[in-house]
């Protein structure tokens, strides 16, 4: 285990000042997830246009800076993607942190990859999967209109 | 036995824990065991295990005296008036279920309540909670002050005509607040109002006396006083054991059973139904032997001097932020970094062999009063040293580096 793995400088950097942190008004999609372990928690909000396309996405909450990393890069990735291309991306990226070694969706270009990439630190420390999990888990909670709030615990 | 010299007591601390020495500060969480307990499992196991308390054979009868031993040994430890007045549960969570659940059906009803404090664990206010659904009961809450203590006062103010019961913390497993549980259970008395300690914290670390303290009922948890997991202990005076209702029912519990009807068995049988952790049981006996051997007096000193060490320590240490500052306190040290969620301090540490707890430390109710969704805590034990101190004091310092702070 090497902690530089999972304390990168872009998930500092994600972690301590996170992107589209706050809510926005016109939103027509959301969902909660918290992590009662813990105490974190998140609520994702999103609006999709008459395209199905995410025009825009925002999250709140409090948690460890790989939950708030987590939260910033999915936001700041799915911005301007289609409904289906977010949720393939959302299973491709739960495959890899759980078990795949790579991204291997064709929706994201090699920069994005890397980005999310720099979460894969986490595979080595097992409790802390849920973490980076738990906002992509809202978020398709709140694609699928689900009034569950999404817990880590069950 | 030399506390400075206790860890070897202590198989855990043989080994390295990958490839760190071991500085296990949650103990507040549950402690490590002494080889001394871990052999009696063992032992028992393999040459004296028979259940207790049914048949005639010598194995049967041998293991029933080791069985009764023990309560015995609780009932000196804790200088309890009467053997019967200790009952063996799976834990003090079970304890206060038991008091919860046979207390709440014979004397409360609805409009009547239960006095908490905003610091309880869970376990103690969850079991109550059961009752705010079944009965419509009220719980109040007890305040905190701004440094993490609650007061006789505080408890006076939420007292009204209509409490029933009072069930209050020793040692709060956050703040590490002593509560003046004395004083507490002379002024419910004065009211007729019996009360409920949840020794959990109290009980591995502070001399205790049930007579003197003269609460009604005591829980105590055995894994965290060196002792093996599965069991605890509530201590209840013979007079509520008497008048409240049995808990479970099983084997063991009853007296005779018919058709028509079923009478229940004499104390302390009559609230251990089941098959009961028998070797935990019998292994606890020697946690109790083995902290009689330090002296409770010794650990008290021991932990306290590591307490204030640590507390100087991290204080001096910028951007550590201590939770509560109350004057009687237990060896807790619950803390925040600004800038690092707990859960990033607790992987941190963790790297350097450096355990602590990160969470809300199953008191969310307390979180949310201090505004913090979680905090980082260390806790101590008879075993751990100055040296663990420092190490914890060094590991938050690279986790202050990592984070660029």
């Amino acid at each position: 285990m090497d902690l530089k793995d999972l304390y990168q400088e872009i998930i500092l950097d994600h972690g301590k000042n996170p992107r589209n942190l706050g809510k926005f008004d016109n939103y027509n999609k959301d969902a909660k997830g918290n992590n009662p372990l813990c105490g974190d928690n998140v609520h994702v909000y999103l609006r999709l246009n008459e395209n199905k396309k995410v025009e825009d996405i925002a999250f709140e909450g409090h948690g460890c800076a790989i939950s708030m990393a987590s939260a910033s890069i999915m936001t700041d990735m799915v911005r301007g993607k289609e409904e289906k291309e977010v949720k393939e991306i959302v299973i491709d990226f739960l495959a890899m942190i759980k078990e795949k070694d790579s991204l291997e969706t064709n929706i994201l270009n090699d920069d994005e990859k890397t980005k999310l990439m720099s979460l894969s630190g986490v595979k080595q420390y097992p409790m802390r999967v849920k973490c980076a999990t738990l906002s992509w888990h809202t978020l398709t909670s709140a694609l699928d209109n689900s009034d569950q709030t999404i817990k880590t615990e069950e | 036995m030399n506390i400075n010299d206790i860890k070897k007591e202590f198989p855990i601390f043989d080994d390295k824990i990958q490839n760190n020495d071991l500085v296990y500060l949650d103990s507040a969480n549950s402690s490590q065991k002494p080889r001394v307990v871990v052999d009696r499992i063992y032992d028992f196991y393999t040459k004296e295990f028979s259940n207790v308390g049914r048949s005639v054979h010598y194995l049967a009868v041998a293991a029933t005296n080791l069985y009764e031993q023990t309560r015995i040994s609780v009932q000196k430890y804790i200088n309890a008036k009467d053997k019967d007045e200790i009952v063996f549960t799976k834990g003090a969570t079970e304890a206060i279920n038991l008091v919860a659940n046979t207390f709440g059906q014979k004397y409360l009803s609805e409009g009547d309540e239960v006095l908490l404090t905003e610091l309880e664990h869970h376990s103690n206010y969850v079991p109550w909670h059961f009752l705010r659904k079944a009965k419509n009961i009220k719980i109040e809450f007890a305040e905190i002050n701004d440094d993490g203590e609650v007061t006789l006062e505080a408890i006076e103010k939420k007292i009204t005509n209509k409490t029933k019961i009072i069930s209050v913390s020793h040692l709060s497993n956050v703040t590490g607040a002593i509560l003046p549980i004395k004083e507490i259970v002379q002024l419910a008395h004065s009211k007729n109002i019996p009360v409920l300690i949840d020794g959990c914290q109290g009980a591995p670390h502070l001399k205790l006396d049930m007579q003197n303290i003269d609460c009604d009922f005591y829980a105590i948890s055995g894994h965290k006083m060196y002792g093996p997991t599965g069991i605890g202990v509530l201590y209840a005076k013979k007079k509520w054991l008497e008048d409240l209702p049995p808990y479970q029912g099983g084997g063991g519990m009853i007296n005779e059973v018919k058709k028509e009807g079923i009478t229940y068995g004499e104390l302390p049988n009559k609230y251990e139904a089941g098959t009961m952790a028998t070797a935990q049981v019998i292994a606890f006996n020697e946690s109790i032997k083995f902290m009689e051997k330090i002296g409770i007096q010794n650990i008290e000193k021991h932990e306290k001097e590591l307490l204030d060490y640590g507390l100087e320590k991290l204080r001096k240490n910028n951007s550590v932020n201590i939770i509560g500052n109350p004057k009687e306190k237990g060896g807790v040290i619950s803390f925040t970094i600004e800038g690092v969620h707990p859960h990033d301090i607790a992987t941190i540490l963790d790297e350097d062999g450096v355990a602590i707890r990160a969470g809300h430390h199953c008191c969310q109710i307390l979180h949310d009063k201090l505004n913090l969704p979680a905090t980082a805590r260390a806790s101590l034990g008879v075993y751990n040293t100055k040296d663990d101190i420092d190490k914890l004091n060094e590991a938050i310092n690279k986790c202050k580096k990592i984070f660029n702070l």
